[in-house]
């Protein structure tokens, strides 16, 4: 193009920062796009050129081997065919699950670094296994140095909030049809005084007992009369009803309720114990949250260890740290201090009462839903601050750092474009875009539970490092004589 | 009380956050207002006004700094900060693509040719790299780029054939689309390139509002012309105008270029066999040579060129002297324009007077932005010592506004000088601003010793504030409105060699 043929073609401008004039030419009839600009890569100098030696020679990508790493590792998240194909004990099905292992959320953490609703949790996991009387002996083991503690995304689970899972406690078997690899969850207890937040009292182990005796049994029961349930269908359904699949999961509970109910009638069981697990079902409108979780797990497994992407595979917290991985970095934790949460409270509670960020539950925003298909579940957008049209905005937003639209989950509000989906450490690192995620809020004490629900955006730094990492990774092989 | 407030991963354009501390310092009892990101040159002038210093905020931090007279005035501050960033926040029409940087913006707009870049200057130089390597024509509004990086842009640009106009290139209008600060102007054959942009904002207003028209005006930026760049924007814009069937007459303006620089430039527009006029504001003007004339200013540009066109120009003049009364008082030039500044303290200057500027051309009348000066000064008040940490007064004219004020008030001045910039870009009602300064200073002052203020007004009828509307809010404040700068320079002269020579007369008599 030489300068002479601008003066004779149609002018048609990218403004890059001071919207006013991006006014003015629009008021004079001329096309022009704003862009929302931002100091590249958070106002890091280094980091920016980083970025930008990864950008081919136009710019219009990323260079190679990135580009068709990419390509792979978003192909696979996309292919991906998560179902449900039954329930086992923990030290069962997950590998490397001992009788003295405790997996948690989030990324690696010991005992004394733990925040108290995952001590609390810890606590009433080791009593649950009946490896303590009391809560004080479950804290002097827990410090022991006995007890394996391990992240349960080390071992293909998820875990939402604290994330405990003993060796004993009933999980989910969620199987990729696509690729075989399977994830592991436990079943959701519900709200009020649980054990993912943090509760240990007597109501909560026999809540788990019960779940483990008696739920567990008749849900495996009725789902191998049903045969193995596909999770994609189930969200896909239940993002079209309001849900988000992370903290808004009512559809998708009343799917499941009403998908298994005709089997759970026909078993051979007691009236009573069946009418339980109805009521307990009907309870807990957050109780596919513990499905849609793995069924991401079980997703971005499939695309993790692909050397080159730039794809995030994990984004997890444990109370005290936020955790991220890449495809491209394999087994690495990149971890920065967990954010707070900002959201509403219950009545009685607020910020100061409030642990700090907490939970695997990002798997789902990590997997292209949650936070990501805001736009989809307009009933809850108070807790993320604001209005429909500020859900549909954070959904669109989404989009500038994911690789992909989903082609299963779409959302109505927006035309039915998929969700975004296959979240880039270089583009939220390049455009400074954060992952927005919703999550519940627990108190800071052990035992008091939820005391709210918001959205959480996560530490700048994980991404910054992890990008760094990647890029160090590709100049490796020229490095070498 | 000082409060240092935090908002983490907040970004918003500077123009949009200066807006947004004056109307915080107006709250009853708030005596300071900063709100700006968090850039490490922002958090150093924010300690340096007493503010305490925060670990880990970064440039996509938005900061506020509150210093006020209670913790009530504070909270009423912090409530509109609120209020005003929720509606900036909320700008976005629904409808509207969202994008994030020019690799978005082209995913929504493939036919894009033209990148409009007003990105803070640390940033500027690698956005328009960017821009270049897409292939796109650049218009770099952003200053404190490097010469080092003007010039490495300028030859890539031109290894690309693209055009690059800037750094520091205020305004263009390109296909009758206004780009920065630039009025709305009549299509037509006069073709502009101007390293200088309230120069290129007054010629081509002066051409529409005496029925002429612009093809084009290209912008290269103040810098273009200096020795170590050697004309680079300029000779592109010169060849894309001389290509362009359009364009029949060029007008080249820019502040005296370097004297190598200049004969290129004036070699590349005869080899361009289309009548051109130049000027060089603040140059002796000198005889034609081939194609070129050469203006003696702004408006004997403008004048020139329509009359190549064949039209009339007796809009440009009107005619009559100013019948403003002469105070005994020295001149006070009060300019938001930089080109408009220089040319009256050159005019001035010609005609004799010993007048000092911060953008006089030697160094005899040259003083620092700001100094103290007895006796006739014209400041530039777009000077970055004036603007450090404000807008520019083009877009918010407050900081010049204060100055008329003070300067209608004082004694020793005898006439005001300002101008009055219309367009895209500029704020909304600058004369209504200006004439409420005038208004508020003839309430406090002596009747009887109120100085003459004298005005110009750069803009057209399409304008957004509309040139005639604006001119009659001035001339409604018993403000004298010349029809250009260049006149308006004019009538001081007048006035004040006429006072000279009154002076001299009672001086002869008694």
């Amino acid at each position: 193009m030489k300068p002479n043929s601008l003066l004779r073609t149609d002018l048609h401008v990218v403004n890059v920062g001071l919207r006013s004039f991006a006014d003015g030419i629009r008021a004079a009839g001329g096309s022009v796009v704003h862009v929302e600009w931002r100091p590249p890569a958070g106002g890091d100098a280094e980091l920016a050129t980083i970025i930008d030696r990864l950008r081919s020679d136009d710019d219009a990508g990323w260079r190679e081997p990135v580009a068709s790493a990419n390509a792979a590792a978003v192909g696979r998240l996309l292919a991906a065919e998560p179902r449900v194909i039954g329930i086992a004990r923990a030290d069962a099905v997950i590998p490397g699950m001992a009788a003295d292992t405790v997996l948690h959320a989030g990324p690696p953490i010991e005992w004394g670094d733990m925040c108290g609703p995952m001590r609390g949790a810890v606590i009433g996991g080791l009593l649950y296994e009946g490896l303590v009387n009391s809560p004080e002996d479950a804290a002097e083991l827990a410090a022991s140095g006995r007890i394996r503690f391990a992240p349960c995304h080390e071992h293909q689970a998820v875990g939402p909030m604290a994330g405990i899972i003993t060796a004993s406690m009933p999980v989910w078997i969620v199987e990729n049809a696509a690729f075989g690899n399977r994830s592991f969850a436990t079943l959701n207890e519900g709200l009020g005084k649980v054990l993912r937040y943090g509760a240990y009292s007597e109501e909560v182990i026999a809540r788990l007992v019960w779940m483990r005796d008696v739920l567990a049994p008749l849900l495996t029961k009725a789902l191998r009369k049903h045969g193995p349930l596909d999770l994609r269908s189930l969200l896909a359904q239940a993002l079209q009803m309001g849900d988000e699949g992370h903290n808004r999961n009512r559809a998708a509970t009343s799917l499941f309720i009403r998908e298994l109910a005709p089997h759970l009638v026909r078993l051979a069981a007691r009236r009573d114990d069946v009418a339980r697990v109805f009521e307990f079902l009907n309870g807990n409108d957050h109780f596919t949250l513990n499905l849609s979780m793995p069924a991401a797990k079980c997703a971005l497994d499939a695309a993790a260890e692909t050397p080159g992407s730039s794809l995030v595979t994990v984004m997890a917290r444990n109370g005290t740290e936020f955790g991220i991985r890449l495809a491209g970095t394999g087994a690495r934790w990149f971890t920065a201090p967990a954010p707070k949460v900002e959201g509403l409270y219950f009545p009685g509670y607020g910020p100061d009462d409030a642990a700090p960020d907490i939970g695997d539950s990002a798997i789902t925003e990590t997997g292209g839903y949650g936070g990501f298909a805001m736009a989809a579940a307009p009933a809850i957008v108070q807790f993320v601050g604001g209005s429909p049209a500020k859900a549909l905005e954070t959904t669109r937003r989404m989009a500038r750092i994911t690789m992909a639209e989903s082609p299963i989950y779409r959302i109505p509000a927006l035309g039915f474009r998929g969700t975004p989906t296959g979240i880039d450490v270089l583009r939220v690192v390049e455009t400074g875009i954060l992952p927005a995620i919703n999550t519940g809020i627990a108190h800071k004490e052990p035992g008091v539970g939820m005391i709210g629900a918001g959205l959480v955006t996560p530490p700048f730094d994980c991404f910054a490092q992890a990008a760094r990492a990647l890029a160090e990774t590709l100049q490796a092989p020229e490095a070498q004589p | 009380m000082r409060r240092l407030l935090v908002q983490r991963g907040r970004y918003f354009d500077s123009v949009f956050l200066l807006r947004i501390s004056r109307t915080l310092e107006e709250v009853p009892g708030v005596s300071r207002a900063v709100v700006a990101m968090g850039t490490p040159a922002n958090m150093e002038s924010l300690v340096r006004v007493g503010f305490n210093a925060q670990q880990g905020i970064t440039p996509n931090d938005l900061v506020i700094g509150l210093e006020a007279k209670s913790e009530d005035a504070a909270r009423v501050a912090e409530a509109k900060l609120a209020q005003m960033l929720a509606s900036g926040g909320e700008h976005s029409e629904s409808s509207e693509e969202l994008t994030s940087t020019l690799g978005d913006a082209l995913a929504v707009d493939a036919e894009a040719n033209l990148a409009l870049i007003s990105v803070p200057g640390a940033y500027a130089a690698a956005e328009a790299r960017r821009a270049l390597r897409r292939g796109l024509h650049v218009m770099l509004f952003s200053d404190n780029v490097s010469v080092e990086d003007e010039i490495s842009l300028k030859d890539e640009a031109a290894r690309r054939g693209l055009l690059m106009m800037g750094p520091d290139c205020g305004t263009a209008i390109v296909n009758g689309v206004p780009l920065g600060f630039a009025n709305v102007v009549r299509r037509g054959p006069i073709g502009i390139v101007g390293a200088s942009g309230t120069g290129i904002q007054e010629i081509t207003s002066l051409i529409d509002r005496a029925g002429g028209g612009v093809s084009h005006a290209l912008g290269t930026g103040g810098r273009d012309l200096s020795k170590s760049v050697g004309g680079k924007s300029m000779l592109a814009a010169i060849d894309a105008l001389t290509a362009d069937p359009e364009t029949r007459i060029v007008i080249v303006v820019s502040k005296t270029p370097a004297p190598e620089v200049a004969e290129l430039v004036l070699k590349r527009l005869a080899a361009a066999r289309k009548p051109a006029v130049v000027q060089f504001v603040g140059s002796p003007p000198a005889p034609p040579r081939g194609s070129i004339v050469f203006a003696e200013t702004l408006a004997d540009a403008a004048r020139r060129a329509l009359e190549l066109t064949g039209l009339g120009t007796a809009s440009l003049s009107n005619g009559a002297e100013a019948h403003f009364p002469a105070y005994h008082g020295s001149l006070r030039g009060l300019f938001c324009g930089g080109t408009l500044a220089q040319e009256a303290w050159s005019i001035l200057r010609r005609r004799g007077i010993d007048i000092r500027s911060n953008v006089a051309n030697d160094t005899a009348h040259k003083v620092k932005a700001g100094a103290k000066v007895d006796g006739h000064v014209v400041w530039d008040l777009g000077d970055d010592a004036f603007t450090v940490g404000r807008p520019h007064p083009m877009i918010e004219p407050g900081l010049r506004d204060n100055k008329v004020l003070q300067a209608v008030g004082d004694p020793s001045v005898g006439v005001v000088l300002v101008d009055c910039v219309l367009g895209h870009g500029a704020h909304a009602d600058p004369a209504g601003s200006l004439a409420r300064a005038v208004g508020r200073a003839a309430d406090v002052g002596p009747a009887d010793r109120r100085p003459a203020v004298v005005a110009s007004v750069t803009g057209t009828d399409r304008d957004p504030q509309s040139y005639r509307d604006q001119r009659r809010t001035l001339e409604d404040a018993g403000i004298c409105v010349a029809e250009s700068n260049a006149e308006a320079a004019e009538w001081c002269a007048a006035t004040l060699i006429a006072r000279g020579s009154e002076k001299a007369a009672r001086g002869a008599g008694t």
